[in-house]
């Protein structure tokens, strides 16, 4: 019996070190060297309190301690304003594991908002990234940005005004993107060159695109895949693309709901899609030239399951727009798809029967969209369900949420 | 690859009792500190100098020069080494001196000429037995002690080229963003390719393969134009635009060994640049300096663009001025 107590009590001494502080920082003089100061000797365990009110910052924040949570009195209480910034290429750079950030706000960085690289089972919760001046091409890329990490929860997190992607996940593995809203953005949310995510219950708004599952050649990270897109709201994503050019985003049209380019098995169903004219879910082969000889350009096993979607592209961003809406009877049906397949017939891409859609019937990847020859689509339904089992975020990171 | 570090002060004492002193022991250099869990307060508690303005290394801290330096808004650089005595140097990837636990970095950041010039910041490096750790250092208006700033600071300064800037000192952590590998931080200047073979010899007792492969910087103009740029672009930006680096998610390799053309940018596209592509499809379009992302970022100054993020706050006009000729002369495609 002793000998059970004495291991109960080491056991709760790991769990909760006894030397974890919680350090409160306030807002007025000096909080750049402040907080920056408690972010660099903050140790596992510790919480960094942001006092409510605005934090006026001249120079990016990072953490680079384990098992650190920095959270603030509420999203628009506690402001981290970069207004002034003078350097860093983001407003807040995590580069440690198991970090969480809660119930603060960054406004008006420079570049990046909030970037964490490397930094495995973090969780944003509650978390604001914000360009005040709304859509903008000199806004920053990214508001919420994890990437090259594995163990990533976005739970409840604002975007609104980036001039990439508002909630963007690049190079990463077992994500989970949910309850969070992204307005205003190029792109609403997008996944990139990641595996076994889910994307669920997000409200995605008058972004130019809404939610992306890209694949991109030339990456570290490459082969994307086994995502899941199910029970968004994607509406009103009708704002002109405001992308610098250069960035791959930047070919995305205005009004796209649902975009999946290459990737490898993606699911999207049970999505309300209303109000993106050019195409509520569009399936494609990455459209350029590249080379990487490890690269697959070509989406493989996509299921486009029931989606509750208005008539689909009644404004499409497509040359011959007129042509192709007079073709279809005044709106493009709601899947758009370019036709490419890595071998023909090879189940590429399988939809919903009560899901109409419309093939550009490309032959060639890489050549542009002249070779089109647009029609109906004529694809198979989808199948037997997917095993999602080890998607999405690790389980235990649920526990730090709050 | 062996040195042994008993000599330069055998040396000094020697010295010391044969020019009649009193026999007090040599300074020395606090290894203590060094290899120890702290935070030193001040640079002077290392004691690697035998001045409190830093001008005077102790015995066995030495001095070194790079072919082709990192360029820091136009910041004179004072850099030393230092080694405990017995230690072993050996050679390690891209040519790194592999310094043992109980070495020092140390490199003084000044602004200003002759008389008049002032010291900003003393950056150190400190090799422990858990890894390196780095220290930012930020020096008093006295100009006679240099106080731990762990987050940092921002000094008014003049540079060469008179313009009047707010001088960055990197946080500790912004130290990592460019000494960081593999998530450690590692030394990231001292290279044998970019040391002359004279100092080499001198400091290791011999010369390593590949010593001194750089160009030197001041012989830019005369230099090839492709091996300037591309030690330059090793040197100012392949800490982070490399595998296991800060800016490894870019797909971006810009080592002096890199061979593959995509990977050091020619018609590679951007990953994540935003606005910093500056509506440019690629970072390098041979012959064609101006349509290229490389240099559109080198010549810019605003945060978000400009690049390198950490560490510059104005162009870099001469740096610029090789990147462009160097595109400019390659073939187009």
């Amino acid at each position: 019996m002793i000998r059970t107590l004495l291991v109960a009590t080491a056991l709760a001494t790991f769990a909760s070190p006894a030397l974890a502080e919680t350090i409160t920082i306030a807002p007025g003089e000096d909080a750049q060297e402040r907080l920056q100061e408690a972010l660099i000797l903050a140790e596992a365990g510790d919480e960094i309190v942001l006092e409510a009110g605005r934090f006026t910052l001249t120079d990016g924040l990072s953490l680079d301690a384990d098992g650190v949570t920095l959270r603030g009195a509420g999203m628009h209480a506690s402001v981290l304003d970069f207004t002034g910034q003078q350097g860093a290429g983001e407003g807040l750079l995590v580069t440690s594991d198991s970090v969480t950030l809660r119930d603060f706000a960054v406004e008006n960085p420079k570049g990046d908002g909030i970037k964490s690289k490397g930094a495995d089972d973090i969780v944003y919760q509650r978390v604001r990234v914000t360009w005040t001046n709304g859509p903008a091409s000199t806004n920053g890329a990214y508001g919420v940005y994890p990437v090259e990490s594995t163990g990533i929860l976005i739970d409840g997190v604002e975007v609104s005004g980036a001039s990439d992607a508002g909630i963007y996940v690049g190079q990463s593995n077992r994500i989970t993107v949910r309850n969070s809203i992204a307005s205003y953005n190029v792109a609403g949310i997008e996944i990139e060159n990641s595996r076994k995510a889910i994307v669920e219950r997000n409200y995605v708004t008058g972004n130019t695109g809404g939610i992306l599952v890209f694949d991109l050649p030339g990456l570290p990270v490459k082969n994307g895949g086994e995502v899941l897109v199910r029970n968004n709201l994607v509406a009103n994503n009708t704002t002109a693309n405001f992308a610098p050019e250069g960035n791959i985003v930047a070919s995305v049209r205005r009004g796209t709901g649902i975009m999946v380019m290459a990737n490898d098995t993606v699911w999207v169903g049970q999505n309300m899609l209303y109000d993106n004219p050019t195409a509520p879910i569009m399936v494609i082969a990455y459209p350029m030239p590249f080379d990487d000889p490890e690269y697959n350009p070509y989406p493989r096993d996509i299921s486009i399951g029931f989606n509750s979607v208005d008539e689909g592209g009644t404004d499409p961003r497509f040359e011959g727009a007129e042509m192709l809406l007079a073709a279809f009877g005044g709106a493009l049906p709601p899947v758009m798809w370019d036709g490419l397949e890595e071998t023909p017939d090879s189940g590429t891409l399988m939809v919903h029967p009560e899901m109409k859609g419309w093939s550009l019937n490309l032959t060639e990847q890489g050549k542009g969209l002249d070779a089109a020859n647009p029609g109906p689509l004529d694809v198979g339904a989808i199948g037997g369900p997917i095993d999602i089992s080890d998607w999405g975020a690790p389980q235990a990171l649920e526990a730090r949420l709050q | 690859m062996i040195r042994h570090f008993g000599i330069l002060a055998a040396a000094a004492a020697t010295l010391a009792i044969t020019a009649g002193v009193q026999a007090l022991p040599p300074p020395k250099v606090n290894d203590a500190l060094i290899a120890g869990d702290t935070l030193p307060k001040t640079l002077g508690d290392y004691g690697f100098f035998l001045d409190t303005a830093a001008n005077d290394p102790t015995p066995g801290v030495v001095p070194y020069r790079l072919n082709m330096p990192l360029f820091s808004d136009g910041a004179e650089k004072y850099r030393f080494v230092y080694v405990p005595e017995g230690e072993d140097v050996r050679l390690g990837e891209q040519s790194l001196l592999q310094f043992p636990v109980g070495s020092a970095l140390i490199k003084t950041f000044a602004f200003g000429e002759g008389e008049n010039q002032r010291k900003i910041e003393t950056r150190v490096l400190l090799h422990r037995a858990d890894g390196w750790v780095a220290l930012p250092y930020v020096w008093n208006d006295d100009q006679n002690e240099a106080t731990l700033a762990l987050a940092g600071a921002r000094r008014e300064v003049t540079t060469p080229q008179g313009q009047q800037i707010s001088y960055r000192v990197p946080n500790k952590n912004q130290c990592k963003e460019c000494h960081g590998l593999q998530g450690a931080v590692t030394p990231i200047g001292p290279k044998a390719r970019n040391l002359s073979a004279a100092w080499l010899q001198s400091f290791l007792g011999d010369v390593p393969e590949g010593a001194e492969t750089l160009p030197l910087w001041e012989h830019r103009d005369t230099a090839d134009v492709a091996a300037t740029a591309r030690a330059y672009l090793d040197v100012n930006c392949a800490h982070c635009h490399r595998p296991g680096a800060t800016a490894s998610n870019s797909g971006l390799d810009l080592r002096w060994e890199t061979e593959a053309p995509q990977a050091f940018g020619v018609n590679k596209r951007p990953v994540a640049a935003g606005r910093g592509s500056g509506g440019l499809m690629f970072d390098i379009v041979p012959g064609d300096p101006e349509a290229s992302i490389l240099v559109y970022r080198m010549a810019s100054d605003e945060p978000g663009v400009a690049m390198p993020e950490l560490g510059k706050s104005i162009v870099h006009e001469d740096g610029v001025e090789v990147v462009e000729r160097w595109i400019g002369g390659m073939a187009a495609q």
